[in-house]
């Protein structure tokens, strides 16, 4: 069905028209795609920096000779077995946390609905300090449990939440007092465990980076490479469901379908994303609005949000590896100081303007 | 003008197991504005948003075209018919021409995004509703009125035949109401869209409708062309008020003078309504 046959009255104003609109609709793609390219340049930047410095400071044309192929064994070595697998994986975790948090935060529309705060990252941690402090599971299949904990979450929330469709505020109040309780519990697992072992669970729920290699950044690449496709197709419907249920169904989108595809891509990129590196605190939660601030008006900005994800990380394991001479700090812990005032920010926001938005 | 036909076939309209439609039939008149008046509750914006495909009957069916809306691909539905629901809302800082280019979606798919007939449908949108010079404000800084008409743009760009308003004038002052109904009533002139609407306001309603549906505790009390329908008691049943009608001065259509307890003069009373 071609559908309509609307008569059309010549209207000597049209080209003008046609001109205005498709000047303004250019000006903001423009932006988007310059903020875009400065984002990528950053996260280029500061990537080339964390394989120059540690212990032995490489010159960063010996970092981008290495990376070509050339170097020394001592700088292959160094740049290729220990700093670019932690370097990768602090892109990739950004990459997955940051889209994560946008999709969620766009689709619930609520700045709060991070899987951070709604509880998919409190069942990844469940789920995976369980397995590591009682079953005493490691390696991949740690990996496996927290993926796993994420994905149950996510499900569970989503059938609470359930009454003939998913209504955005419902699902965000359901999944906080979810990881209000799954939180409880990880705590108790805690409690009951060797001291030790509890410290290296404790470190995990951190977040963190320390001693990962390329071990860790396959499953993580290879995961990601799936789901970052699957996720910017699902997010064609975003556009319209951001206009409300109605609004969306009216314009030809299957609601419910769409979003059960966005939130199932951005639980398990959350879930992969943790399962990697645990549950580095504020990424997802603060990478979609900084976004969508330097791109306003552009919808849920999702490559800018991915790409301020894995600048952020990459920073703040910066950061946790060379601000502390002796120590080397859990990336979540920097993240964390970034992202806390930013939550304080939005609570006494909303507080003050008396609603949630 | 319009080549698409929607009727409602004994429906029955409820959410869980509350029933609020049991069982009517209604045939919009294509290329007509209907509108549908009706006191709270009474289910008006329950019967638009199942011709809307918002909400699926529990018997009968809405028919498009003589198909049953429900089992039509949502696309083929969304090219036909549009909707603007009761109170939209624009997501955090998108702009006019952004917003309105939304209504292009049905019209796109996963190879064929943005082109130059988007560009012009949304131009022609623009123009018809006056919010050209707005194109690249962000909506949330417009006033009441502008917003309003910025969403009817947003459904003028999606080019549907059938366009489905639920109280397109409610939180907007006297003279934006008159504004959004003129601009329907244009739209309607120039390109021959079919419209239903939910109105409140029983005297606009009589002046802009072609046909006129009114409803009560879920069914039709009675429809048809305002000046044949709207009398004193119809308003006394479905409203239960008392009134008197006379002969709107402006457009000749009728006009309901509503009658309170308090500040009637006697003698002014038209004496049908004093029955």
């Amino acid at each position: 069905m071609t559908g309509t046959r609307l008569r059309e009255a010549p209207d000597p104003r049209l080209a003008d028209a046609v001109r205005t609109v498709a000047r303004v609709r250019g000006r903001g793609r423009r932006r988007s795609v310059v903020v875009a390219g400065g984002l990528l340049a950053a996260v280029a930047t500061v990537f080339a920096v964390s394989l120059s410095l540690g212990d032995m400071v490489l010159p960063l044309r010996t970092v981008v000779d290495t990376l070509f192929g050339g170097g020394d064994g001592g700088s292959r070595f160094v740049v290729l077995e220990l700093r670019l697998p932690r370097a990768l994986l602090a892109v990739l975790v950004g990459v997955g946390f940051g889209l994560s948090g946008a999709v969620f935060q766009s689709l619930l529309r609520n700045p709060l609905a991070s899987p951070d705060v709604i509880g998919i990252s409190a069942g990844a941690s469940a789920v995976a300090v369980t397995a590591s402090l009682l079953f005493q599971v490691s390696g991949l299949a740690l990996s496996g449990s927290a993926l796993s904990g994420a994905v149950a979450a996510g499900a569970a929330i989503y059938l609470l939440a359930w009454r003939q469709g998913v209504a955005g505020q419902r699902l965000v109040l359901i999944g906080v007092g979810f990881g209000t309780g799954l939180s409880s519990v990880v705590w108790y697992v805690m409690a009951r465990s060797d001291t030790a072992d509890a410290q290296e669970a404790y470190l995990w729920l951190t977040g963190t980076l320390n001693g990962r290699s390329w071990g860790q950044v396959w499953p993580l690449l290879t995961a990601l490479a799936a789901l970052v496709p699957l996720t910017m197709l699902a997010a064609r419907a975003l556009g319209p469901l951001r206009l409300g249920d109605d609004a969306a169904a009216g314009l030809g989108t299957r609601v419910e379908p769409a979003r059960l595809a966005l939130l199932g891509c951005a639980t398990a990129l959350a879930g992969v994303a943790t399962a990697a590196a645990g549950p580095v605190g504020f990424v997802a939660f603060v990478a979609g609005p900084i976004a969508r601030r330097l791109v306003p008006g552009r919808g849920a900005a999702l490559p800018h949000a991915a790409l301020t994800g894995a600048l952020i990380v990459l920073v703040a394991d910066l950061g946790a590896q060379h601000l502390l001479p002796s120590v080397q700090l859990p990336v979540g812990v920097v993240t964390s100081i970034i992202g806390a005032p930013y939550l304080l920010l939005l609570l006494a926001r909303a507080n003050r303007g008396g609603s949630s938005g | 003008m319009a080549e698409h036909t929607l009727r409602a076939r004994g429906v029955r309209l409820g959410y869980g197991d509350r029933e609020i439609v049991s069982g009517l039939d209604v045939t919009v008149p294509p290329g007509r504005i209907t509108v549908i008046v009706g006191p709270n509750a009474c289910g008006k914006s329950t019967l638009l948003r199942a011709m809307a495909r918002l909400l699926a009957p529990s018997e009968g069916a809405v028919l498009l075209d003589g198909r049953s809306i429900q089992d039509m691909p949502t696309k083929e539905v969304a090219a036909v018919l549009g909707i603007l629901p009761q109170s939209p809302s624009a997501p955090e800082g998108i702009t006019v021409s952004d917003l309105v280019g939304r209504g292009r979606y049905p019209h796109q798919g996963w190879f064929r995004r943005w082109a130059a007939e988007d560009n012009e449908a949304v131009a022609r949108a623009l123009l018809s509703t006056g919010t050209l010079d707005l194109a690249d404000r962000p909506v949330d800084e417009l006033s009441g009125g502008q917003r309003q008409r910025v969403w009817i743009a947003m459904a003028l760009s999606q080019r549907t035949d059938i366009l489905l308003l639920d109280e397109p004038t409610t939180f907007l002052d006297a003279s934006h109401q008159l504004d959004v109904l003129d601009l329907l009533t244009d739209l309607n002139h120039e390109h021959g869209v079919t419209m239903v609407a939910v109105l409140h306001d029983l005297n606009l309603a009589c002046r802009y409708a072609d046909h006129m549906i009114a409803m009560k505790d879920g069914r039709i009390v009675a429809e048809g062309r305002p000046s044949d329908i709207v009398t004193e008691p119809l308003v006394g049943e479905v409203f239960g008020m008392r009134c008197s009608v006379m002969e709107d001065p402006a457009s000749g259509t009728p006009m309901v003078v509503p009658l309170g307890r308090h500040h009637v003069r006697e003698a002014g009373v038209h004496p049908a309504a004093r029955s």
